[in-house]
């Protein structure tokens, strides 16, 4: 059933394993070679620091053609993803350039934590609080951080 | 086409009657007999009054429907145009008009403030048709999008950023065929702005995708603009022009009518809602879709006799029922006494608003504002099952007829009454529906009774030419007469209703219990 993988893809994945970005890993699983566990840790000085936070990722069949695509496992209260994990970022949709790659899809979304933007919301209700009452919007993100993202010891 | 006209012309007439006393509000429920009278007595002086002046019905707008072919002179011309007044190729202005989103008058505007800004932008830099776009030969490097080495021939803008030629094409093929774009695709460089100008696409697009790619590269134009809009009707290649704006659709509720013969809303393209306005109609239909739960029983093609409880189908769009093993006939809308119907006691549309004491707690005022979208939605619904059933029986009949033209000796154009009553019934079941979600929004006053009056005839109008649709077929050529009245009638009290409807919509006389959004 499965096509030979394209050299893009087993370039990309090593790429990944052997120039790892810091904060930042995606291992591709063993039995489907598309789709990673990514892991993104929250950006140090955010309302998600010190968090870590789980994310799947799939490389559709038409991939780079097409964005991979990608959600947050790990519950996060942030204006641009929602419930189910979904994420509004431009380069994930309209901006996707099949020259960008999965590292730096990453390190868009690690950026979007740092720099949540609630003018452009996915998430109406978080994104509201976020304009209205900042400071206990950041404290609830705080709290989800600690609560959902931290690894139980 | 002659009741038509006959019907165009006495609202016209009537209009020019209401001019004269315009200030006041409650002419609607009185003059309406008034014109009725007048209409019997002097169809044919009418008829030539019309033809001296021909006057627009408050809800009707002035549209054009065009072909492609139109479009595309339409294009063209302005192209050219353009093209002389900012001295670049037909090639070039294309692009800048197409990156201009068409807005003429804008492009000249900032080209000849920063004629190098604009073109930048519009991705066409500045030396772009010193050299022409070419595929390069094949050599060895790292496409960034295949990870390959090569050799492979290759392709680049002038913004330098280079790929293969088959993941260029790939590229194009996901952006026309998956994403329908065209005039605005972008290098696929990461954060590259720079358009693909048409010389470059006509060079790496493939055979099987140019077709698409010029389709899509004339939707964008009407796309772009504000006055034209795609006939909504799968595969209509048509588009339609008409100037009623964006702000405007609270005051008037654009139909127009495709040449495919789709008539559709030009500010949502819904089809004809005709005379709900496009944010009721959107409120209405979310309703619905809310509620649907709660509301789907209702559809159900079968009820009980309230009688004999024997279980009846409706299997026509009629709403008069007469029970097989007892008899009785009813309203299969609301389950009352048909006899009734016919006469003023009709009070099928109308929702009876209980008193304020029955409602005092909110579990009972829940269970009557439940009741009442229920009324509505009923009457909404059973109209659009009906118009089905009647396009039914009229297939039907429509092949019994074909059979009968040589034993009855009719023709086939003497049977085409059939088909204008079924036209007829179909029009008016689909504003009669509409009139139910606008209903459901009106506050109660005296214009609302206004309005439940001309619904009310022309649903009983509809009710009477619905049901001679039900005679057995051989019984159907005696009634020509009688059918093509009731044609004409229906036909008249739709205009009557969407004239003065369009009219108070138009002078923003309706008070509504949500706001126009
Ligand atoms: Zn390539
Ligand atoms: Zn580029
Ligand atoms: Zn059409
Ligand atoms: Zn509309
Ligand atoms: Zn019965
Ligand atoms: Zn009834």
């Amino acid at each position: 059933m499965a096509a030979p993988l394209p050299k893009r893809i087993i370039k990309e994945t090593e790429r990944l394993q052997n120039e790892p970005v810091p904060g930042i890993s995606a291992l591709p699983h063993d039995d489907n070679a598309r789709y990673f566990d990514v892991m993104v840790e929250g950006p140090g000085g955010s309302c998600y620091e010190g968090g870590v936070f789980n994310l799947e990722l799939f490389l559709p069949d038409d991939y780079p053609m097409t964005a991979p695509k990608i959600r947050f496992l790990t519950r996060i209260y942030h204006p641009n993803i929602d419930r189910l994990g979904r994420i509004c970022l431009d380069v994930l949709k309209n901006n996707w350039s099949p020259a960008l790659q999965i590292r730096t899809i990453l390190l868009s979304i690690q950026a979007l934590l740092g720099a949540p933007n609630p003018e452009d919301p996915l998430n109406e209700a978080v994104a509201k609080q976020w304009k209205e009452n900042q400071a206990e919007a950041i404290k609830t993100a705080r709290e989800w951080t600690a609560l959902y993202a931290t690894a139980k010891k | 086409m002659d009741s038509e006209d006959e019907v165009n012309s006495v609202v016209s007439s009537v209009d020019v009657g209401m001019d004269d006393d315009d200030s006041s509000v409650d002419f609607g429920a009185d003059s309406d007999v008034e014109i009725d009278d007048h209409y019997q007595d002097d169809a044919a002086f009418e008829t030539q009054e019309k033809d001296l002046m021909p006057k627009k019905k408050a809800f009707e707008v002035d549209y054009r429907v065009y072909s492609p072919e139109d479009i595309q002179k339409q294009q063209d011309k302005q192209v050219a145009e353009v093209s002389t007044l900012l001295e670049q190729p037909h090639e070039i202005t294309a692009i800048l008009l197409r990156f201009g989103r068409w807005n003429k008058e804008r492009l000249i505007e900032k080209y000849m403030d920063n004629q190098e800004e604009v073109l930048d932008k519009a991705g066409l830099g500045q030396d772009v048709y010193k050299s022409p776009p070419r595929i390069d030969p094949p050599r060895i490097f790292t496409c960034d999008i295949c990870c390959e080495d090569g050799p492979h021939e290759s392709f680049a803008l002038k913004c330098g950023h280079r790929f293969c030629v088959t993941c260029y094409r790939q590229y194009l093929f996901q952006k026309i065929r998956g994403e329908g774009e065209a005039a605005r695709i972008k290098c696929p460089g990461d954060g590259c702005n720079r358009v693909i100008d048409t010389k470059s696409l006509d060079l790496l697009v493939t055979s099987d995708l140019t077709d698409r790619y010029h389709e899509l590269l004339m939707r964008t134009y009407v796309d772009d603009k504000e006055n034209l809009k795609w006939c909504p009707a799968p595969n209509c290649v048509y588009a339609v022009e008409c100037g009623v704006k964006k702000r405007d659709l609270n005051k008037v509720v654009p139909t127009v009518q495709c040449d495919c013969h789709h008539s559709f809303c030009f500010g949502c393209t819904l089809a004809d809602h005709q005379p709900c306005p496009c944010s009721l109609v959107r409120r209405w239909l979310k309703k619905c879709e809310d509620d649907s739960e709660t509301a789907n029983w209702i559809s159900a093609n079968t009820k009980e006799c309230p009688r004999c409880h024997s279980t009846i189908e409706k299997n026509g769009g009629c709403n008069h029922m007469t029970c097989r093993k007892c008899r009785h006939e009813f309203c299969w809308m609301c389950m009352g006494v048909w006899s009734e119907h016919g006469t003023s006691w009709y009070n099928c549309n109308r929702y009876e608003e209980k008193s304020g004491l029955d409602a005092r707690d909110a579990q009972a005022r829940s269970r009557q504002s439940l009741e009442r979208y229920l009324h509505y939605y009923n009457r909404y619904a059973n109209h659009e099952q009906s118009a089905r059933l009647d396009k039914d029986i009229y297939h039907k009949t429509e092949k019994k007829m074909t059979l009968l033209q040589g034993a009855s000796g009719m023709s086939w154009i003497e049977v085409q009454y059939l088909e204008e009553a079924s036209r007829s019934l179909q029009q008016c079941r689909q504003t009669l529906k509409w009139t139910y979600a606008f209903a459901y929004y009106l506050a109660r006053n005296n214009m609302t009774e206004i309005f439940e009056d001309n619904q009310k005839d022309l649903e009983m109008a509809v009710e009477n030419l619905s049901e001679m649709f039900e005679k057995p077929t051989d019984q159907l050529a005696a009634l020509k007469v009688e059918m093509m009245d009731k044609t004409t009638y229906c036909n008249r009290r739709r205009v009557i209703l969407l004239d003065d409807t369009a009219k108070r919509l138009k002078d923003e006389q309706w008070e509504f219990n949500v706001e126009l959004s």
